[in-house]
């Protein structure tokens, strides 16, 4: 069974994003990208699944600037096979990037699409469903546990309340949430292999999809600031003080 | 100008995430329907009809739509769109699930988890975790938006006269099946709907201490309990706990933080909460930056201390 994941290209986890002064997005300007979190850990499950024996090859996809090669080539020194860039320098909504992946899932013939559960930039949390929608395939969302068996599998979901399980038939769409697994860091070894991987160069033209937003962003803002209160010094002082907001009784 | 809602629900009650969706889909402007999907469902579809701002509700129910799954229910919504202009879910797990397969199926942009309306094809919604406020407009026909549950009124669930109708049901995918759930079960309040919650962070150390120390405390306010996302890592907590932008967004009249040290992830799931207090005992730690109420000291001994005070 072939695994595909897609990978997006994303403001590193650990900056501090500023909105710009003219409000037409945020500063992004020498900024650390890295691969999306969610994405990392989706990737890491497929390569599992490989080392089990029940994947066959993992494929990644990204689709975006010309510098998400770089987001694959460290999805291929984690231990994926081989990469696509569909490359496009227009701001890319879940919509047409799930009708990108539906074109080449449709060539790829893939038994699992595992992809991150939300990108943290736009925090969208759609494209998983969108492509399942699209392919008319079962979807295991926000994944604490995937078992493929035979040819269905279970996917362990974690819900509002708690968790629940799911049985999908093949081909099936996953999405991760953050306690499926931990990603491996890549060594320098299959840092340097990773380099030799193939990756093909494909533009959004290619699959015949146009990639025109459908939604304009009108501006963005900081959002209010909270002023800090007071300290106290005492339990005793944080009771009557509580009291006194009418916090309690 | 009408809205389909789609009601969060268990069978057997109508849940308060289906409200916050209501007022958010009657400003849009034009009729609000509520859609209760479900399998015998029929006292949520009673309930909804009494929910203030709702003119119809549409019940299906059927074995196939029991457990929500979005290859059934996705279908269903899509084949109903047709009569309406804009489709909203709240952004619960079952929201998300769902909402975005629809989009698809109406070949149209979904707006994710807005915080207000400002026109009817206007909206705000955090990115970056809530870093930043987006603006967007979208230019659809049609539209379908998640609705973040704290940032909207919750209608009245009394005052409504509802008509019910039943819907036929749109078949069930033989792709995905149910298998079952483990819901953790809790005297306690939900932690969405919860007036206070108490959330312990990695400083607690363990499980047991987790629930020796924040549990009384609950108990004594009759709050729900939370954790940040390191509790939870570490395993002191179960992951429906998890307060922040990937876990819970929560918003009570009081947050009471013990032992977090304010992750913007955390914060981001918080800080619109009325009164936020905070005990740590790293007086630089950001959480103060947000707390109305600080106290800086050991929270095994400030945490019985208070338990016992209040």
């Amino acid at each position: 069974m072939k695994v595909l994941v897609p990978v997006k290209r994303v403001v590193d986890y650990n900056v501090k994003v500023r909105v710009k002064s003219d409000q037409t997005g945020v500063e992004l300007a020498n900024i650390k990208m890295s691969m999306n979190p969610f994405d990392e850990i989706a990737v890491e499950e497929a390569i599992r699944l490989k080392e089990k024996g029940v994947a066959t090859e993992v494929v990644v996809v990204s689709i975006g600037v010309q510098q998400c090669t770089e987001t694959l080539r460290t999805a291929l020194a984690m231990g994926a096979d081989r990469g696509i860039l569909v490359q496009t320098d227009v701001t890319t909504e879940s919509l047409a990037v799930a009708k990108v992946l539906a074109r080449i899932a449709e060539e790829e013939q893939p038994g699992l699409i595992i992809l991150g559960k939300q990108a943290i930039d736009d925090d969208a949390n759609q494209t998983g469903q969108m492509l399942a929608g699209l392919l008319g395939w079962a979807q295991g969302t926000f994944a604490s546990k995937v078992d493929p068996q035979g040819d269905t599998v279970a996917v362990t979901r974690e819900i509002d309340g708690g968790l629940e399980t799911v049985a999908l038939k093949l081909p099936a769409i996953v999405t991760t949430d953050l306690r499926l697994n931990e990603p491996r860091y890549a060594s320098l070894p299959n840092i340097m292999k990773a380099k030799s991987k193939p990756i093909a160069n494909k533009t959004p033209a290619d699959y015949g999809v146009d990639m025109t937003p459908r939604l304009t962003t009108v501006k963005v803002t900081e959002p209010a600031k909270r002023q800090a209160g007071i300290k106290v010094k005492s339990v005793d002082e944080l009771v009557a003080k509580l009291k006194e907001m009418g916090a309690v009784a | 100008m009408s809205t389909l809602v789609l009601a969060e629900h268990d069978n057997a009650e109508l849940k308060d995430a289906t409200l916050a969706a209501v007022t958010a889909a009657g400003q849009l402007g034009g009729d609000v329907h509520v859609l209760v999907a479900g399998a015998g469902c029929g006292a949520v579809a009673e309930a909804a009809a009494k929910v203030a701002g709702v003119a119809k509700v549409l019940v299906a129910d059927d074995a196939a739509y029991g457990a929500a799954l979005p290859e059934n229910v996705a279908p269903l919504v899509a084949g109903l769109m047709g009569g309406y202009d804009a489709f909203v879910a709240p952004a619960t797990s079952r929201g998300k699930n769902i909402a975005p397969r629809v989009a698809a199926a109406l070949d149209v942009a979904q707006i994710s988890e807005i915080l207000s309306v400002e026109g009817p094809d206007t909206f705000t919604r955090p990115i970056y975790a809530g870093n930043a406020i987006a603006t967007v407009k979208s230019s659809d026909t049609k539209k379908v938006i998640t609705v973040r549950g704290t940032a909207f009124a919750k209608a009245a669930t009394s005052g409504g006269s509802a008509a019910v109708e039943a819907v036929a049901a749109a078949g069930a995918s033989d792709k995905a099946s149910f298998v079952g759930a483990e819901l953790t079960k809790s005297a306690r309040p939900e932690l969405t709907a919860a007036k206070i919650i108490v959330s312990g962070g990695r400083a607690l150390g363990s499980s047991e201490k987790f629930h020796e120390y924040i549990d009384p405390l609950a108990d004594k306010l009759g709050a729900a309990v939370g954790a940040s996302r390191a509790a939870v890592d570490a395993g002191y907590a179960p992951n429906d706990y998890q307060v922040g932008q990937t876990g819970k967004i929560v918003a009570p009249e009081l947050y009471v933080a013990v032992g977090i040290s304010g992750a913007i992830q955390h914060l981001a799931g918080m800080k619109d909460s009325k009164i936020i207090v905070a005990i740590n005992k790293d007086e630089e730690a950001p959480i103060f930056q947000v707390a109305d109420v600080g106290l800086v000291g050991d929270l095994f001994t400030v945490v019985p201390e208070l338990a016992g005070k209040l």
